[in-house]
C-alpha cells in the first residue's frame, strides 16, 4: 500500500491525466445517455469534477478538493493556474484581432460595469444580513466581484478573518454558479458570437467560471470571453478597496 | 517540429505574464493585471505575423492546438480541485451574495450588446 501511494504521487501529473479522462469519459456518457446530449459532455464533465471536490471535502476535510488526498495530488498541478493559464492563451489562435479590435470599447465598458453591478450587489445584501461596519460591507462586495477581489480588498481594509473567509466563499459560490449556467443562460442572452463573449467576459469578471462555463457553452468563445474577464480581477482590486470603500464609507 | 509551437505560446504566455505583473506593480494593485489578456493578444498577432511570412509550418501549429484541445480537462481538473465544501457551507450570505450578482449582471448583457453593437458588424 506504501508503494503504491507514494509511486502515484511520484507521478502525481500523469495519474491527473489518467483520473481526468476517466471523469470525461462518464461525462460524456452522461451527457450522451442521460442528458441526451442536450447538456454538452464538457459541462457534465466540468460539473462532475465539482461533486467529486465536494465529496473529497467532505472525507479530508482540506480546501483543495480531490487533491488533499494524496495520491490524486498531481491535480492540483493540472488544474492548478499555470496549466490553466497556458492552456486559455493557446485557444486564442483561431480567434480574430479584427473582431477583438471592435468590440474593444464595449469590453472596456462591461468590465467597470461589471464590477460595479456586482460590488453593488455583494454590498447590499451584507448590509441586508446586518453588517454595519464599511470594512465588511465592502469586502463582502469585493468578493462577489472574483474571490481574489474579495481577500485583496479585505487585507488592504484590514478586514476581519472570517469576513475575509466569507468574501472568498462569495466568490467561489459565484465562479460555480457562473461555470453550470452559462450553458443554460446562453440562449436567452445571446450569447452565441464574439461580441457578446467579450461583454460577458468583462460582465461576469471570474476568469475561472467564464473559461469553464464558456468551454461548456462553445469553445469558440472562450478566447473573446476569457480576453476580457482576465482583466477583472485587476479592475476590481484597483476600485473595491479605494474609490468603492470610499464610497461606502460616505454612505453609512 | 512540434516543440516549436509549444515553445512559442510559452514565450507569449511568459512575455503576457510578465506584463500583467508589471502593470500590477506600476498601478499598485496586488494582482496580475490582464497578464492572460496580454499574452493572448501576443499570441493571436505573433501568429498572424509569421502566418503571412509562411514561417509558421503546420506541424508547429500541432503544439498550440494541442493544448487549445486540453482546455477543458484542465478545466475539469481545476474544478476538482475546489474548495466547493466551503463554498455551500459558508452559510446563506454567501450563497446569495455570491448568486444575486451573478443575476444581475447576466440581465445587464443583452442591454449592453444592444447600445455597444455597430451596425457594421453581423
Amino acid at each position: 500500500m506504501e508503494i503504491f501511494s507514494s509511486f502515484f504521487e511520484k507521478n502525481g501529473l500523469i495519474v491527473a491525466f489518467v483520473a481526468v479522462g476517466i471523469i470525461s469519459y462518464v461525462g460524456f456518457l452522461i451527457s450522451k445517455y442521460v442528458f441526451k446530449s442536450k447538456i454538452p459532455g464538457a459541462a457534465v464533465s466540468i460539473l462532475l469534477g465539482l461533486i467529486v471536490a465536494y465529496f473529497a471535502g467532505l472525507y479530508t476535510g482540506g480546501f483543495k478538493g480531490v487533491a488533499d488526498i494524496s495520491v490524486f495530488s498531481g491535480m492540483s498541478l493540472l488544474g492548478g493556474s499555470m496549466f490553466r493559464d497556458f492552456a486559455i492563451v493557446s485557444t486564442a489562435m483561431g480567434a480574430s484581432f479584427m473582431l477583438i479590435r471592435q468590440t474593444g470599447v464595449a469590453g472596456a465598458v462591461s468590465l467597470v460595469l461589471g464590477t460595479t453591478v456586482s460590488f453593488i450587489g455583494g454590498a447590499v445584501i451584507a448590509i441586508l444580513f446586518g453588517y454595519q461596519d464599511a470594512k465588511s460591507i465592502a469586502t463582502i462586495g469585493a468578493g462577489a466581484c472574483t474571490f481574489i477581489v474579495g481577500p485583496v480588498t479585505g487585507a488592504a481594509l484590514q478586514a476581519s478573518s472570517d469576513v475575509i473567509a466569507l468574501s472568498i466563499a462569495t466568490g467561489v459560490v459565484k465562479s460555480i454558479l457562473v461555470t453550470i449556467s452559462t450553458p443554460l443562460i446562453a440562449p436567452y442572452i445571446g450569447l452565441n458570437n464574439s461580441h457578446t463573449a467579450m461583454i460577458y467576459g468583462g460582465m461576469m469578471g471570474t476568469t475561472s467560471g467564464v473559461s469553464a462555463g464558456l468551454a461548456a457553452t462553445d469553445t469558440k468563445l472562450v478566447p473573446y470571453g476569457t480576453l476580457t474577464a482576465t482583466f477583472a480581477t485587476g479592475m476590481g482590486c484597483l476600485l473595491c478597496p479605494s474609490v468603492f470603500y470610499l464610497i461606502v464609507e460616505k454612505i453609512i | 517540429m512540434v516543440i516549436y509551437g509549444v515553445s512559442f505560446l510559452g514565450a507569449c504566455y511568459i512575455l503576457g505574464q510578465l506584463v500583467g505583473e508589471y502593470l500590477a506593480k506600476w498601478i499598485g494593485v496586488k494582482a496580475n493585471v490582464g497578464g492572460v489578456g496580454f499574452a493572448m493578444l501576443f499570441l493571436i498577432l505573433a501568429h498572424d505575423y509569421f502566418k503571412k511570412r509562411e514561417l509558421f509550418s503546420a506541424e508547429a501549429e500541432k503544439g498550440i492546438l494541442f493544448w487549445s484541445q486540453m482546455y477543458i480537462p484542465v478545466i475539469v481538473a481545476m474544478s476538482a480541485t475546489q474548495n466547493v465544501v466551503v463554498a455551500l457551507d459558508s452559510g446563506l450570505i454567501a450563497i446569495i451574495a455570491g448568486v444575486i450578482p451573478v443575476f444581475m449582471c447576466f440581465a445587464c448583457i443583452p442591454l449592453l450588446v444592444k447600445l455597444t453593437k455597430s451596425p457594421t458588424i453581423d
